[in-house]
């Protein structure tokens, strides 16, 4: 277990080091720093002492070091286009990203292994017909045209819900402001959330539905129906439990996509998020916010591979025996 | 997967004709009315985009073509200044939007086309040399694919496209983002290729028809281009089609967030983001008629896709 610990950790890191240095290099061959940075009537001597003092003369590998030491002190600069320091901007707008990813992920997560099972159970229902065939299409939706024809649906024409924005937010700290303690809030979350929400939502559902059925089909599902123990019994405590491996780690990985697919919702919905604003670095060519995003993204992602990992390892007591035999 | 009576003697048109229908796979898709249904909604909108400049009623992004009093009409009903009906509408400049539909389904499809084809070549190459070579090489390869895999395709893209758009000059920008559109989506969509051909080609090197060649002193180019090639390319073709779906998907959203194509030669995505605007003020047909051609096309190659996998690969379920 330790082992295999140290061995994904390892992995992990390796992987941020290589973002690191695609980050890195982001700064190295896009476009001119000190060109970035100082106007047009800098003269050639300001340049040059500009160069030397923030050490664009060293040798590369230490410019390298000095950048992963500073991505590790969360600095990441200052954004061109908004002349911030890039972590203080992510840090502001991080909160709303979060809440409108966990909101989903609780939507998706909830009604995806909700809507699985019933249709599992009734799976020759007409309810249950009409839930598989519309969740084609919603795989098949691109996510901003979901959040179109919800804002034309609820917005437009039946101006239930707001189309934009987060509504009216509590400050709770310096840094953290929420949407979830007012009903406006909550009112701006349920358009975006269902759209972040319901690609990872059709995905579990067909996952869950296709291993309710497997498991069904197994002997001691027959065995426990033969002891006569209640229906409700068998399905939730019986079948449910088994088909929950690979759903972990499926909705472990599509926490991740919901994070970047907010850039998606983000944009149709104007959520002052921060996928917003790596939308807006990317048509400004704002290398220092581009280069914060990605190795955060990155960091989440990597964070979230190795939960999932661990969390594999600990529901599955055979993973254990068989990992160690055939570990390299 | 080849056949050695095709290498002997070419058939006639007749006789290829008559395999196809002959074919296990053609018997199983007379069977599905969805999945035919699929392929003819498939085949029109290819036929309707590839023939746009003649099917077309009007000639969208001619300036001199466009008349402002015929703007924001609704679909059938004559406009109010001019009386001219158009049956899906105008945008607001008095574009025609079903024009503007088939101009913009070339843009999106040529693009969809051209990322498949270089994602699968680039897929398919590198493929092919970690599977063959093995080693370094393929450890290589393959742990960026493996890094790769572990993000979004659309994330992927952003980023490539944002770096590449960065090292273009200003000027050439608008020709450029085409080609930089087709490099980042395609660039975004390697791996799958390049896993699926090293497995294949893993199980391909051994075989006694490749030793043969080795022996005879064949060059490694010559075996992996001629030899085990034309055995791993079934499984290419189902993730293509697929791919097809969601290069097609990326497009229209790379676009639709604009960064994508720019707004003088619109794919379906630009369209759906111009009209976007326009939404909240009742013209709901500038971005509803675009958005449901790019839901029928994307279903459709979806659907399209699934049925092949399932059909010609039943180990890739």
């Amino acid at each position: 277990m330790i082992a295999m610990l140290i061995r994904r950790l390892i992995q992990a890191a390796m992987v941020m080091l290589v973002v690191a240095f695609i980050s890195f290099s982001l700064f190295q061959f896009v476009g001119d720093p000190i060109n970035n940075m100082v106007g047009q009537e800098a003269s050639q001597q300001d340049r040059a002492e500009l160069r030397e003092r923030l050490g664009l003369n060293d040798p590369i590998p230490v410019q390298f070091i000095r950048f992963v030491g500073n991505a590790l002190k969360g600095e990441f600069g200052i954004s061109y286009r908004m002349a911030r320091p890039v972590s203080e901007v992510i840090a502001e707008r991080l909160p709303a990203t979060l809440e409108l990813a966990l909101v989903s992920g609780v939507l998706a997560i909830s009604l995806g292994i909700g809507l699985g099972v019933y249709t599992a159970l009734r799976r020759d229902g007409w309810l249950s017909h009409f839930i598989m065939s519309s969740s084609l299409i919603g795989v098949s939706l691109p996510t901003f045209l979901i959040g179109i024809l919800l804002i034309y649906l609820f917005s437009v024409e039946l101006q239930w819900l707001p189309s934009f924005g987060r509504g009216e937010t509590v400050q709770i700290t310096q840094n953290w402001s929420t949407g979830l303690l007012t009903v406006s809030g909550w009112k701006s979350l349920i358009l975006p959330a269902i759209t972040l929400g319901l690609f990872q939502l059709t995905l579990l559902m067909r996952l869950v539905r296709a291993e309710m059925l497997e498991v069904l089909r197994t002997d001691y599902i027959k065995f426990a129906r033969a002891r006569g123990i209640k229906q409700r019994s068998i399905h939730f405590h019986h079948a449910l439990k088994n088909t929950l491996l690979p759903v972990i780690t499926i909705a472990g990985l599509q926490l991740g996509s919901i994070i970047a697919f907010a850039i998606i919702t983000e944009t149709v919905f104007q959520w002052p998020g921060v996928g917003l604003l790596f939308i807006n670095a990317i048509r400004f060519v704002d290398i220092p916010f581009m280069s914060a995003y990605l190795l955060l993204i990155a960091l989440v992602f990597v964070v979230i591979n190795l939960i999932v990992d661990l969390l594999y390892f600990a529901v599955d007591p055979r993973l254990r025996v068989t990992k160690r035999s055939a570990s390299r | 997967m080849t056949d050695t009576t095709s290498l002997s003697a070419p058939p006639t048109d007749a006789s290829i004709w008559r395999r196809i229908v002959d074919s296990d796979l053609f018997y199983d898709f007379s069977r599905r009315p969805i999945i035919i249904l699929s392929a003819l909604l498939t085949l029109v909108i290819i036929l309707a985009a590839a023939f746009a400049p003649w099917i077309a009623p009007h000639t969208p992004f001619d300036p001199s073509s466009l008349n402002l009093m015929d703007g924001f009409t609704p679909p059938m009903e004559p406009n109010a200044f001019t009386g001219n009906v158009y049956w899906m509408g105008t945008d607001s400049q008095g574009r025609d939007i079903f024009s503007a539909i088939l101009y913009g389904a070339r843009i999106s499809l040529l693009v969809g086309f051209a990322a498949v084809a270089f994602a699968a070549i680039l897929g398919i190459t590198l493929g092919l040399i970690a599977g063959y070579k093995g080693g370094l090489v393929d450890t290589i390869i393959m742990r960026i694919a493996d890094v790769q895999l572990s993000f979004p395709a659309i994330l992927v893209a952003l980023l490539i496209f944002g770096i590449t758009k960065s090292l273009i000059p200003n000027e050439m920008q608008e020709q450029a983002a085409i080609y930089v559109l087709i490099l980042s989506i395609g660039l975004s969509d390697w791996v799958q290729y390049a896993r699926t051909v090293r497995s294949s080609t893993l199980a391909e090197k051994n075989k006694e028809y490749v030793q043969a060649a080795r022996l005879f002193g064949v060059s490694s180019f010559r075996i992996l281009a001629r030899h085990i090639l034309p055995n791993v390319m079934g499984p290419v073709l189902v993730i293509g089609t697929i791919g097809l779906a969601l290069a097609i998907i990326l497009e229209s959203t790379l676009s639709f967030l604009g960064v994508g194509v720019p707004a003088t030669q619109p794919s379906l995505g630009t369209l759906i983001r111009v009209g976007n605007e326009f939404l909240f003020s009742g013209e709901w047909w500038i971005t509803l008629f675009p958005g449901i051609t790019l839901l029928i096309l994307a279903l459709s190659v979806n659907l399209l896709g699934d049925w092949l996998r399932d059909a010609l690969n039943p180990r890739l379920r």
